[in-house]
């Protein structure tokens, strides 16, 4: 993956992949965090599955830009 | 599949809050943008086409995944596995690894060698004109109709889900996917199929998740099953397999082994040009032996969030779901078990990123198949056809505006879908017929140096022509399924297994008989297209975690531990 980038410059799809989660990572922390005294009327609601979703996609994201994140001198 | 019954419904199953709306938002977008950031890279043909071949393994590997996960496979497989139960995880496991493993090991080295643009590009240069052509046309027709009923598929469940229009859902995606491909080529398909594979992944993953807490694990997702479905087995793969009665499917193990594993998915795997050309972007020998095996592996693992959401809905679905073609009003049908166990499961956000994971995976098809259809035709029906010699940008260009017409045609292809409640089996069964012969053409082609030009296409058409009669005569006499497909008990699956075994045996055999009264082709013409007069390049003295044999090896005993353990 490192050997595409350098050839032509481009920014390698892991770093898109990781703004995407990282995007989708807050909505969803953010959202489940909002409806936490009044969770939705779903089955299993009181696990609160938008909160350790969100925030495993969170840090999924955020390794994934970390690494893959275009340097400046490439 | 059938669809158009599950109209009737006029009540949406979920409804979006403006999370939702965002995630699906900032998701078209993404691949949007990714595709115009993309277009700058793909000046030349092999951008274009072939993405440079400029990717790793791991890129091809996941794009060759993701690519086929879009074929319907999401709500088509999630279904039957609560119609058929785990026998459907028949088409994961040994349905794709070996064959995928064989691709790997066996075939990549000389579709890679050969420096070809497209599966009817080897056969032109093993067989010539007369093999490329019926392959390429067939292949051509085939990937816009699919593409076209792969489209309709989703807009007829996001009407059922979320209650949109079927237009604005077959105009708002086909755009988007046309504007992409169209814009960065393969390179663009390639990079939304990664992001495509991960949104797929994290937005059906908590379905198993969740539905196994709430059963108390499998054992006790089994003991619900038992309890609502008294007398059937729907948890083991191999047991059920001793009689075509025995099991909801009608199938018998010799069907799977020889008519699946043996034939439809090795000549799926291997020839269908929508998966091989995530594989021919590879950037070298290495990463184009390594794709398709690391495509294994995660293949092996998509029964856990597409055939056990299946079987959780038999578990904890409180009303028993129905086949499409008998649907009434208030019911639903097999195809809508994954909606509704992420409407179970899945408040405000999750919802949103559920429903982008099935949009994800139809456009990842959708693509898959625009951009294979426009390397088709470019290369092998336009280029060797119609204009030889031309600027390689004029092939690009070429590329681009199939790129759009494929998506037209698709469209249309999507409305007359609508008029036909049932053309999903028969498409289905289609693409089986050329999919099936093209493999003992293209596995003899490689493996034997003697068969001849006239011998690969007649070996083709033979086959071809064989696998259309064989599926008519069942049709319009049921007492040929017994002849066909060994029992009168067999089912549709079963007959079309049955089907793609006979159509591959009758081309094989076609092929050398043909092959044993014709003149065989000189040697210097088949180096680095045959097995014997090619030196395949070996890893040379890389450790033994760098081989792909060694990961090939792996993924085969994974798989024959899976066997045993659902057995």
């Amino acid at each position: 993956m490192i050997k595409m980038s350098e050839k032509r410059h481009i920014v390698p799809v892991w770093f898109f992949v990781g703004v995407l989660l990282l995007i989708y990572g807050c909505l969803i922390f953010v959202s489940g965090l909002a409806e936490w005294s009044n969770p939705p009327s779903t089955v299993l609601a009181e696990l609160h599955a938008p909160v350790w979703w969100g925030g495993l996609l969170i840090i999924l994201g955020g390794v994934y830009v970390a690494v893959f994140r275009p340097k400046k001198d490439a | 599949m059938t669809y158009a019954p599950a109209l009737l419904n006029s009540e949406r199953l979920v409804h979006l809050a403006p999370v939702d709306l965002a995630i699906i938002a900032i998701y078209f977008l993404a691949v949007l943008g990714i595709g115009f950031y993309l277009k700058r890279f793909a000046k030349t043909g092999e951008d274009f086409f072939l993405a440079g071949r400029e990717m790793t393994a791991w890129v091809a590997g996941l794009a060759f995944v993701s690519a086929n996960l879009g074929s319907l496979e999401l709500l088509g497989w999630a279904g039957s596995s609560y119609q058929y139960g785990i026998l459907a995880a028949h088409w994961y496991w040994i349905g794709a690894i070996p064959a995928m493993v064989f691709l790997g090991i066996v075939m990549m080295p000389f579709y890679y060698i050969s420096k070809t643009h497209s599966v009817p590009g080897y056969l032109q240069l093993r067989y010539g004109s007369a093999a490329s052509a019926l392959s390429a046309v067939t292949f051509a027709i085939m990937t816009v109709l699919m593409s076209g009923v792969n489209m309709y598929a989703m807009a007829v469940v996001m009407k059922v889900v979320l209650g949109w229009n079927i237009n604005f859902s077959i105009w708002v995606s086909s755009v988007t996917v046309g504007l992409y491909v169209a814009a960065g080529g393969l390179f663009s398909a390639i990079f939304n199929e990664v992001l495509q594979f991960f949104l797929i992944w994290f937005g059906a993953l908590l379905i198993p998740i969740l539905g196994l807490i709430e059963t108390g694990g499998w054992k006790g997702m089994v003991a619900r099953i038992q309890q609502n479905f008294p007398g059937q087995d729907y948890t083991h793969i191999w047991g059920p397999l001793g009689r075509f009665q025995d099991n909801p499917m009608g199938m018998h193990w010799t069907g799977i082994v020889f008519g699946l594993g043996a034939v439809q998915a090795m000549g799926y795997w291997t020839t269908d040009f929508l998966v091989v050309q995530r594989v021919l972007s590879a950037k070298d020998i290495r990463s184009a032996k390594m794709a398709p095996i690391i495509g294994s592996f995660f293949k092996m693992a998509v029964p856990f969030i597409v055939i056990l959401p299946g079987l959780l809905g038999l578990a904890v679905l409180p009303q028993h779901l129905v086949p499409a073609s008998s649907l009434q009003p208030g019911q639903y049908s097999y195809n809508e078990v994954l909606p509704l166990m992420l409407a179970r499961y899945c408040g405000p956000g999750l919802l949103g990123l559920g429903i982008t994971a099935l949009v994800a995976g139809f456009m990842a098809g959708m693509a898959g198949n625009v951009s294979a259809f426009a390397t088709v035709w470019t290369y092998d029906l336009y280029r060797p056809f119609l204009r030889k010699t031309a600027p390689d940008q004029h092939y690009v260009s070429m590329g681009r505006w199939c790129t759009m017409i494929g998506l037209v045609i698709s469209i249309g292809t999507a409305y007359l879908a609508m008029g036909f409640a049932s053309i999903m089996d028969y498409v289905q069964a289609l693409f089986g017929f050329f999919i099936a012969p093209l493999f003992g053409t293209v596995l003899l082609g490689m493996l034997w140096k003697r068969v001849s030009r006239a011998a690969g296409f007649w070996g083709l058409l033979a086959g071809t022509f064989s696998s259309i009669g064989m599926f008519v005569a069942m049709k319009l006499d049921p007492r040929y399924v017994a002849v066909f497909a060994l029992s009168p008990h067999a089912k549709a699956l079963a007959q079309d297994m049955y089907q793609a075994l006979w159509s591959c045996v009758i081309c094989v055999t076609v092929t050398v008989l043909v092959t044993l009264v014709t003149k065989p082709r000189p040697d210097e013409e088949l180096k680095g297209l045959v097995y014997s007069l090619t030196e395949v390049q070996q890893e040379g003295s890389v450790g033994l975690i760098r081989r792909p044999a060694f990961w090939g090896a792996v993924a085969i005993a994974i798989f024959l531990v899976l066997q045993i353990v659902f057995w």
